[in-house]
């Protein structure tokens, strides 16, 4: 009787195989995506595998990545930033501002948009806990405010609704230098925005796996009224979650504003949708509690890649959108054949 | 509560990456570090068509800008050049489209610059990789210092003032300008230009994906001030959907409007719209095929280091005959 059971090992503490322990992964989905959309497109066209080619899908996923990223750790807690994209804008707007029409240093106009940013992030998260809405729909009104407040103070402000003239500004070389500078691989330019990346992508894997913190944003995104009751402060963790997001639109606004030299009124309108995107085909749940940040990450570059390769080949631009949503259709669809074989596994 | 160790370790690693890559920071303005206007002869093509990419800020969909790239599309047929169209409203993705085209090594470039600052570094390094550029439809300010062989378009605000000066003319007292597209600096010059020579001008933003909207931001505008006379909407769709408001408020308010399309057509056949300021960007899309083909072939430039005026040219009642059929196939 006793043999009997000693000979049968106990399932929960067995030796996993490697294919097993790979199949739970949230990202391999998406990395199997991004390895077919990365083949595809270099047998396709010409000129996506060449450095310059390279260098310009790696731009366009990168600043895309660095919100995915954030977003996906909001999202992971369970929460929506729908104002995320129009953010992006709304920082770049503060620092363009202050640095043009104030005649301010760079570096104190950045610091004051950080500020800023900070600021909605925590009034998001503040306003989500204390009225238990869905954050759906509250940052559905930090969103259409923040747009409104964009063309209304830029135009009160400079009577137009560009926002230029950055170059000329004082600092801006050296801000320049650390957001939106480029650097030399075997003679391509790249830009930084992709350090960026790898650095914003970097810093929230290490956070989530392998910190407290991180324990406490899957806690919060899994039961809200669990993680309460082993004591896991959700209040708190759910607003630096929203300050996450806004920190992360900073920093793309940032890099936009050295880069680009100008901003208009209505940038980042509708990006919001292209972040959660990015992070689904990564891996997470729309319903919280799952996910990961290097999914994320290579969700958007999924979407770097698809939005430049379909101009490598150079295919009708009519077609453009309906192109790429079918491409983040195919990537989502493969993520979710995996999950379902990764849950099969745990069982 | 983090483990700050960690993240500190990761930060420092990255950060020293970022020192020790070879970087170079965005240059400064200073008042002679545009790119040189002058262009070196350009070598004899070597074999195969030719290969232009259109990038616009037009967003896909939009009637002024289908007809631009209709007459893209005929040049490339008429001249045997192979003609890409792409186009998107945010300047930094109009910038990556930009880089794109410059990778794929196209034999000539067309770019519209609502937002001259953005592209700025996208467009040099095309001309210092050896593209011709065209500007059209706006930036002509900055075409020639960002290298271009050429800028086709329309100046806004002579075009603004014209408008201003025909609703004054008409006896107009009080406009309502109606503003489209939030980031687009054209528009606003146009309402500045209609401003200088009109008088009394109000703007009203609406947003031309939201036609429903935009016609309701109108009629409330003019429900609200019986005293307006004129509308002007600086787009044929926002034109329709203005001189529908106007009908709803019953409003005394006739409408001009910038560009036409079969509906504005129609409108100023029965009336209702009072002129059309006509840029004519078939032109836009048409010429800069023409000068790039001829730049690469016979190293010609034109223009003489002025912009090529394709407006504004005025349709009203006693034209609007000649005009109709070619609106209608969605090339006026």
């Amino acid at each position: 009787m006793t043999a009997a059971i000693q000979a049968q090992p106990d399932e929960r503490v067995g030796k996993k195989s490697l294919t097993d322990r790979l199949v739970v992964r949230p990202e391999i989905g998406a990395l199997l995506g991004a390895v077919l959309v990365f083949v595809f497109f270099s047998v396709v066209t010409g000129q996506f595998l060449s450095p310059l080619g390279v260098a310009t899908w790696l731009d366009d996923s990168s600043t895309l990545g660095i919100m995915a990223v954030v977003v996906a750790l909001l999202m992971v807690g369970g929460e929506f930033d729908l104002s995320a994209g129009v953010m992006t804008a709304s920082t770049s707007l503060v620092t363009a501002i202050l640095a043009t029409q104030a005649g301010w240093n760079v570096w104190l106009a950045l610091g004051v948009s950080l500020a800023f940013a900070l600021g909605v992030g925590a009034f998001n998260g503040w306003l989500v806990m204390k009225t238990g809405l869905p954050s759906f729909i509250v940052t559905l009104g930090s969103f259409l405010a923040l747009q409104g407040l964009n063309l209304g103070v830029t135009r009160l402000v400079t009577s137009t609704v560009q926002v230029s003239g950055m170059r000329s500004t004082s600092g801006y070389e050296s801000a320049g230098a650390l957001f939106a500078s480029t650097f030399d691989v075997g003679g391509t330019e790249f830009q930084s925005s992709i350090i960026w990346w790898i650095v914003v992508t970097a810093v929230a894997a290490v956070l989530l796996m392998r910190t407290r913190f991180g324990n406490w944003i899957f806690a919060v995104g899994g039961s809200q009224v669990s993680a309460r009751s082993v004591g896991v402060p959700v209040v708190r963790t759910k607003i630096l979650l929203f300050m996450g997001t806004a920190l992360g639109a900073w920093l793309v606004g940032s890099i936009n504003i050295l880069r680009f030299a100008s901003v208009q009124a209505n940038q980042g309108i509708g990006l919001e949708f292209q972040y959660i995107i990015a992070a689904v085909i990564g891996g997470c749940l729309l319903t919280g509690g799952f996910g990961s940040a290097v999914g994320a990450a290579i969700g958007a570059l999924i979407f770097g890649m698809a939005r430049q390769g379909i101009v490598f080949a150079q295919w009708n631009s009519d077609w453009f959108m309906l192109f790429l949503g079918i491409m983040l259709l195919a990537a989502v669809l493969v993520n979710n054949a995996f999950r379902r074989r990764a849950e099969r596994v745990r069982r | 509560m983090f483990s700050m160790k960690k993240l500190a370790g990761v930060a420092a690693i990255a950060a020293a990456g970022l020192v020790l890559s070879a970087c170079s920071g965005p240059s400064a303005d200073n008042s002679s570090s545009s790119a040189s206007g002058s262009s070196s002869a350009a070598a004899p093509s070597t074999g195969g068509p030719l290969k232009i990419a259109v990038v616009t800020h037009g967003t896909s969909g939009d009637a002024f800008w289908n007809v631009v790239k209709n007459g893209a599309e005929q040049a490339g047929k008429d001249l045997n050049v192979g003609v890409d169209y792409f186009a998107d409203g945010d300047p930094g993705n109009q910038a990556r489209l930009i880089d794109n085209a410059v990778a794929q090594k196209v034999g000539g470039l067309v770019v519209s610059m609502a937002n001259p600052q953005a592209l700025q570094t996208s467009i040099q390094n095309a001309v210092k990789a050896g593209i011709p550029v065209v500007t059209i439809n706006s930036g002509e300010d900055s075409s020639a210092a960002f290298g271009a062989i050429a800028h086709v378009g329309q100046s806004e605000g002579l075009a603004g003032q014209g408008a201003g000066q025909r609703l004054k003319a008409a006896g107009k007292t009080k406009l309502l300008c109606v503003i489209h597209e939030a980031g687009n600096i054209g528009q606003n010059q146009r309402c500045d230009g209609a401003k200088q020579t009109f008088g009394t001008v109000s703007t009203l933003q609406v947003d031309i994906s939201n036609p429903t909207d935009a016609q309701a931001r109108i009629r409330g505008a003019l429900q609200s001030d019986p005293s307006i006379d004129a509308v002007l909407a600086l787009n044929s769709q926002v034109a329709a959907r203005a001189v529908d408001a106007a009908k709803e408020a019953s409003s005394k308010a006739q409408v001009a409007t910038f560009d036409l399309n079969a509906d504005v057509v129609a409108a100023i056949k029965a009336g209702t719209i009072l002129f059309a300021v006509d840029q004519q960007q078939y032109e836009q899309g048409y010429l800069p095929i023409v000068f790039l083909k001829l730049y690469k072939e016979n190293g010609n430039t034109i223009g003489g280091g002025k912009p090529v005026q394709t407006g504004p040219g005025f349709v009203d009642k006693s034209n609007i005959d000649t005009v109709a059929p070619y609106a209608q196939r969605g090339t006026r």
